[in-house]
């Protein structure tokens, strides 16, 4: 059998394979470590860190739907000190790849967050998710407009030096995802995280109200897979140079090579673990085997194979 | 800094085997094969299942409290669950034949806490929620402990292994929210008079929120400890997800705890049970 080369690059880093967990789909690690040994997979990326402890949302935090789920979570978290305290140095003591996700309130949070974490050892990039869906005021969505999502880029950037690669996790709920990719490529950012979860709603026709106490939620799961993979094709397409961190319902191997295609340089597991405690093991042994069986020897030879002339 | 205990310290991920599947009054009991899970199960914990089989449209686990543990056997170990056919997931459960294999996770969460000494317990449990008091009530009856027990439900159909949970206590009270068996009414309205007279120390408690806040009151008004397994809808078992938190006291303010890391079994007196004022902390 010949050999793979799964290895992939965002910016900077290297990552022994691409499939990655996704933000606020795998904690910081600890609860799956009973399951596999988190060096197997290419990188964690941990639940979006914000610059205090919160406490987020009141439940139902969650309601199934058909190939998807709703969630309500608000960015429950410890806050930068308890997760660096704990979190990075456990992590590290376990030899994980690792991607901090942050969230900020506000732009300056932002840049406070990305200072935080300027000088500490171990963090492979940033994720700066400026695409919550689960926050009370739609404004705090900077991804949905150009200027804001610039604006807290160009702080982090600021903040955080050459070194870490940053990755600005975009909402697939805009008119035009490429506007808003070319603003953050031209802040600065030296990749993108295609897609966030998209708002839902459920209403329960027995109570005849809103089933979660949020209201609205972020849907994720299989039912958005066609979406992320429009996305990413869309943005790769206009800028092949920039790797992008795929994600949006994978489920299998096939999965995460449909997001490849398109143009994804690593896959992020989500959804499918809440299913699967060992979902990413299997979705990256598939994807292997699919590479091999199509006679691809290296990885980076898939990355936006859909976007070739014949 | 201090190094906390590992999290789903005792879990494994198995294909477990229908050894038995039979319906018993609106309840299906069913009997697993799980080798050496058996032995880290204790009264309280609970199993996530995967449903639906390879292409379903159910992408999340769901979690049943487990009913008994044996690791001794013909077949090795084995775990038996109650699982009442309601949504897609528990009826897809419910059709599986004997020799079908589940994608199976557990034991996780908390166990119930047993008294050191030979305290006078009362076992609480609501539909079938009851389901883990069974195991429970074995444990704390070793221990030399007083065991009465109180089983509700909306009716008497509806009440889990009546027969079964004779056996096991020293005493077993029945109620029904439509008087079809035992006392009528609602379960907490029982409960003091059986504190009074039989003494107890400890109670525990499995059901509905409702019924568990009820006796929360209670237990505080008594000033006895409360153990109670709490029901939240959960996606993943495994603390991963942060659907399934429950509101706690914490100096003052609310704190989310995950009910599949830090319960199901939790303090009920530690619990905020009053909705209204987490709702408005927390969505004003």
């Amino acid at each position: 059998m010949s050999s793979l080369d799964f290895s992939t690059k965002i910016g900077s880093k290297r990552f022994s394979n691409p499939i990655f967990t996704a933000s606020g789909c795998a904690s910081s690690g600890q609860e799956l470590s009973q399951f596999f040994p988190l060096t197997e997979i290419g990188a964690i990326v941990t639940k979006s860190i914000m610059t205090k402890a919160r406490t987020g949302r009141a439940t139902p935090r969650m309601a199934e739907t058909p190939s998807g789920m709703l969630n309500s979570i608000g960015l429950q978290g410890p806050g930068i000190d308890a997760f660096l305290e704990n979190d990075i140095p456990w992590l590290v003591s376990n030899s994980a790849k690792i991607i901090v996700s942050i969230a900020g309130e506000t732009v300056d949070e932002y840049g406070v967050l990305a200072r935080r974490l300027r000088a500490v050892p171990g963090i492979s990039a940033v994720e700066v998710n400026i695409s919550c869906p689960n926050v009370e005021n739609r404004g705090q969505v900077f991804a949905c407009h150009p200027d804001t999502a610039i604006a807290v880029i160009e702080s982090v950037r600021r903040n955080i030096g050459g070194e870490l690669p940053i990755i600005a996790k975009l909402s697939p709920d805009v008119t035009n995802i490429v506007e808003i990719a070319q603003s953050v490529i031209n802040a600065g950012v030296d990749g993108l995280a295609l897609i966030n979860t998209l708002l839902g709603m459920v209403i329960d026709t027995n109570t005849m109200k809103p089933k979660l106490a949020g209201k609205t939620g972020g849907l994720s799961g299989p039912a958005i897979r066609p979406v992320a993979v429009r996305a990413i094709y869309q943005v790769h397409q206009a800028f092949p140079n920039t790797p992008i961190v795929g994600m949006g319902g994978v489920a299998s191997g096939r999965d995460a090579f449909e997001l490849v295609l398109a143009g994804a340089s690593a896959v992020s597991i989500g959804t499918a673990t809440f299913g699967n405690p060992t979902a990413v093991l299997q979705i990256r042994d598939q994807l292997s085997e699919l590479l091999l069986e199509k006679g691809i020897t290296d990885f980076r030879d898939a990355i936006g194979f859909a976007h070739r002339g014949v | 800094m201090i190094t906390p205990q590992k999290i789903n310290r005792s879990a494994i991920q198995i294909q477990a085997e229908v050894l038995s599947n039979k319906k018993v009054g609106p309840y299906h009991h069913i009997v697993f094969a799980v080798d050496k899970m058996a032995a880290a199960c204790k009264p309280g914990n609970f199993v996530a299942i995967s449903v639906g089989g390879e292409q379903s449209a159910l992408v999340l686990r769901r979690a049943f409290a487990i009913y008994r543990a044996s690791d001794k056997g013909p077949m090795g170990g084995s775990i038996e669950l109650v699982v009442a056919p309601h949504g897609q997931g528990s009826k897809w459960l419910c059709a599986q034949n004997v020799g079908e294999f589940i994608d199976m996770v557990g034991p996780l969460g908390t166990s119930f806490g047993v008294p050191t000494t030979n305290a006078n317990t009362l076992l609480i449990g609501g539909g079938y929620g009851s389901a883990p008091l069974f195991a429970l009530a074995e444990v704390l009856k070793n221990r030399g402990c007083r065991v009465d027990m109180v089983l509700g439900a909306s009716t008497a159909g509806k009440i889990y292994a009546p027969l079964e949970g004779k056996r096991s206590v020293s005493s077993l009270t029945l109620t029904t929210d439509d008087g079809s068996t035992g006392i009528h009414g609602q379960i907490s309205e029982a409960i003091p008079r059986l504190i009074r007279e039989n003494a107890t120390e400890v109670i525990y408690s499995c059901g509905p929120m409702g019924m568990l806040s009820a006796i929360s009151k209670i237990a505080m008004e008594f000033d006895i400890p409360h153990q109670c397994a709490v029901e939240e809808s959960m996606a993943c078992g495994i603390g991963v997800c942060m659907t399934c938190v429950v509101p706690v006291k914490n100096d003052g303010e609310i704190k989310m705890v995950r009910s599949c890391i830090d319960g199901p079994v939790m303090d009920g007196s530690e619990i905020i049970w009053d909705r209204k004022s987490v709702l408005d902390a927390l969505h004003p």
